[in-house]
């Protein structure tokens, strides 16, 4: 029998198949944060390296936040996956550029432990970890509603921030039915008060361009929902010109950031061509219902967490008719 | 012609391991071990006893029902009739046999002439067929006679499946290069058995050699013609090749007889033509032993019964292996033990390196939804781990578990590493126990 039992290897065995394409949870969550870095660079650009500081400490406070709570509960330790890198930079692109750190921290605690590792952790929150946390800190309304004015001169200090020069974003004039004293082209390029991440349209949809590049997402849902938005929009325009009405509900405020970041968040989406459709509308809609008879200027957050709780419904949509179902023999595809 | 199907991936071939070395002759080992069940059905009875002589292609196995015989690969001693390790992961009994290297010809290894072969009625040829130990070679292992017996007077569309979309393997690709004739051959007695006057070769577009070969046997009067087909992972798949050959959808639970279609494997042809026309039973086929971490990867035409020790040897590798798999890396089996043999179904030995190591030791699904855009048979696999998990065997039943044909692209494309076919697997023998609870009650 020598001659059959020469070998001794540490052969690993378990069910096929036995390669896996290159893409996997931690891929995918790298190129959300490549994509996620133009609007970072034009958020520096425009209120200074606060900026960039606050997001880094959202970061870092969310991976750590995860890292302890697996720790606390002898779970074992996703942070890897880079998710909550994810989590703590949408998190801050979400608020003003003055927020106090303190506030930050609360909101980042209140997305990860709260919305996030409490339901399961990741695959398993109902909504979107970084909007919950948003929707969270609007109990300190003053410190989520002062928008500083756009340029290195006035930028915000690192420590103190009283000294920048405070203004009213493009939503809070829309909300009055007037037009933003922001021209298209400055709303374009973000040159305008507003949340450190959403401010630049050409940066946000560079970053959309690379997405759909890597294939990380469809265009289903940003296309639905900002398509929605600039319909209604146009129907219902307020102001003289119903053109510069669209361009300005579409660009302003977090319409483009939570469109391609936020809503496509695969968690808290449909899983199904139909249902994303649906969902990108149903968001659209109440975006605009929120702006136009809401008590807040914005209403993006408030409808994707709206939507993310009809997700579970959504996913009834579209299934795909299997292969060989009754009454599809023969058919040609 | 619709030529393609829904889904699928489309990994990393790593068939230029291969595909340009010609098949070689593997050196016959001095132990074979046959195992007596190689087929799907019942398994055979062995015809020898410890001590006995053999001869090549002497039937050393046989049995009743769905059954097909084995053969001596070589001539020697019968130094033991015992249970064995087998590739399917058990112990199966097999008659080891000690080479004596003389190959000593079996008096019933008689050649026919086409004369002869032309003949013969569609039934005697089903006789010979069974009587050669033919099974179908893509790896299923089901026996040839059962599959055209139940096929008469139903299909009317054959498929000659080459496609071998798996990743690492060229053996049919080299088989198609170097010996199209018998394939072709195989082909023509198939097509005779079932009455057709036509036949279709599927052959994916990254074989173009393979494609030219087919094509300069074949005339206008053969009623064989070459379907080039996308390289897309599992077009081999029989539903799927059907689908992309004919536009016909397999329906839910059926077989492909049900749309009229049979579909035979291209190594499957080259057996049936050197059981009929050479009077030599399956004893021998051609494996790809290949692998991100082999030396000198190879297309082998190994002697049923020689041990994956035995090939791992000729063709070396770099570093310890992490896997080896009987077939290729979507759908083989992984091997613990190395002593198994070779058997008919066993197209490749796959040797995989420690870069395969996902190291996902907790797999989380993200709801991506790439599994759904993935599933050939068009099934919502999100949906059925949802099910799998809540342990509710009616809703994974309700989730169309039953469908599933366990090709992998779900788990492939899986961002999240779920052992999204290993939960279907089991899923699947739940079912089935719950139906055959439910009948027996």
């Amino acid at each position: 029998m020598g001659a059959q039992m020469k070998y001794y290897y540490e052969l690993t065995i378990s069910c096929s198949p036995h390669v896996h394409a290159p893409v996997t949870t931690r891929t995918i969550m790298g190129d959300v944060l490549i994509a996620l870095v133009p609007a970072l660079a034009a958020s520096v650009y425009h209120f200074g390296l606060r900026a960039l500081v606050v997001t880094l400490f959202s970061m870092a406070a969310c991976v750590l936040f995860e890292w302890g709570w697996c720790r606390l509960m002898k779970k074992p330790d996703h942070t890897h996956d880079r998710s909550a890198l994810v989590t703590g930079m949408l998190l801050a692109f979400v608020c003003p550029p003055t927020i106090p750190y303190w506030v930050l921290i609360v909101g980042d605690f209140f997305a990860i432990v709260i919305v996030k590792m409490l339901f399961g952790g990741i695959g398993r929150n109902v909504v979107n970890p970084a909007l919950a946390g948003r929707a969270f800190l609007m109990s300190w309304p003053v410190a989520m509603s002062t928008w500083v004015l756009p340029g290195w001169d006035n930028a915000p200090g690192l420590f103190d921030t009283t000294d920048a020069v405070t203004a009213a974003t493009p939503l809070a004039a829309m909300h009055q039915g007037l037009l933003p004293e922001a021209s298209v082209l400055e709303l374009f390029l973000g040159r305008t008060g507003g949340c450190v991440g959403e401010t630049c349209a050409l940066a946000l949809l560079l970053g959309f361009l690379y997405l759909l590049i890597r294939k990380v997402i469809s265009p289903r849902i940003p296309l639905a929902y900002i398509g929605t938005v600039a319909l209604l929009a146009l129907l219902f325009p307020q102001g003289n010109d119903p053109v510069r009405w669209m361009a300005a509900q579409v660009l302003s405020g977090g319409l483009l950031l939570g469109a391609i970041f936020m809503a496509t968040d695969y968690v808290t989406s449909p899983v199904t061509a139909l249902g994303q459709i649906v969902y990108g509308i149903g968001c659209g809609v109440l975006t605009i219902m929120i702006r136009y008879f809401g008590g807040y200027n914005e209403g993006v957050s408030y409808a994707i967490l709206v939507m993310n709780c009809c997700v579970v419904l959504l996913d009834r949509l579209g299934h795909p008719t299997r292969f060989g179902a009754p009454g599809k023999e023969g058919k040609s595809v | 012609m619709a030529w393609s199907f829904f889904g699928g991936i489309r990994p990393k071939e790593h068939k230029e391991y291969t595909c340009d070395f010609p098949i070689r002759d593997f050196p016959e080992p001095d132990i074979l071990v046959v195992p007596l069940f190689q087929h799907i059905g019942v398994p055979c009875q062995p015809l020898v006893k410890k001590g006995d002589l053999v001869t090549v292609g002497q039937k050393i196995g046989d049995g009743d029902g769905l059954c097909v015989p084995v053969h001596a690969p070589v001539s020697g001693k019968v130094r033991a009739v015992e249970m064995r390790a087998h590739t399917c992961g058990a112990n199966r009994m097999s008659v080891v046999i000690e080479n004596d290297h003389q190959k000593t010809l079996c008096g019933t290894v008689v050649p026919r002439t086409r004369e002869e072969v032309e003949a013969l009625s569609p039934q005697e040829l089903i006789g010979l067929i069974r009587q050669a130990g033919i099974v179908g070679m893509g790896g299923a292992a089901f026996p040839t006679y059962a599959k055209l017996s139940s096929g008469l007077g139903k299909v009317d569309t054959l498929i000659i499946n080459a496609c071998e979309c798996e990743p690492y393997i060229t053996a049919d690709d080299r088989l198609c290069r170097e010996m199209p004739e018998d394939i072709i051959a195989g082909a023509k007695v198939i097509m005779k058995i079932l009455g057709l006057s036509k036949a279709h070769i599927a052959v994916e577009s990254n074989k173009p050699q393979a494609i030219r070969a087919l094509n300069a046997f074949l005339s206008r009067e053969d009623g064989l013609q070459v379907d080039v087909l996308p390289a897309k992972y599992p077009q081999g798949a029989e539903k799927q090749l059907i689908q992309a050959v004919t536009g016909r959808q397999v329906p839910s639970g059926g077989l492909p007889a049900a749309v009229g279609c049979a579909v035979f494997n291209a190594a499957t042809c080259k057996a049936i033509c050197d059981g009929v026309y050479r009077g030599l039973p399956l004893i021998g086929r051609v494996v790809t032993v290949s692998g991100d971490i082999v030396m000198a990867p190879k297309n082998l035409m190994v002697p049923i019964g020689t041990s994956f020790n035995d090939l791992l040897e000729a063709v070396g590798h770099g570093e310890d292996p992490y896997k080896v798999l009987s077939g290729g890396p979507m759908m083989g089996i992984a091997q613990y033990d190395l002593s198994v043999p070779v058997v008919k179904g066993t197209n490749a030995v796959t040797i995989l390196g420690h870069g395969n190591d996902l190291g996902a030791d907790h797999p989380q699904c993200i709801r991506c939804g790439k599994c759904i855009r993935a599933c050939p048979m068009k099934l919502m696999p999100v949906l059925m781990y949802q099910a799998l998990r809540s342990g509710d065997v009616e809703r994974m039943r309700r989730s169309h578990m039953m469908d599933c044909i366990e090709c992998g692209c779900c788990a492939y494309t899986c961002p999240g590493c779920l052992p999204l076919v290993l939960g279907f697997r089991s899923g699947k023998h739940k079912i089935r126990e719950a139906a055959a609870a439910a009948k027996s009650r």
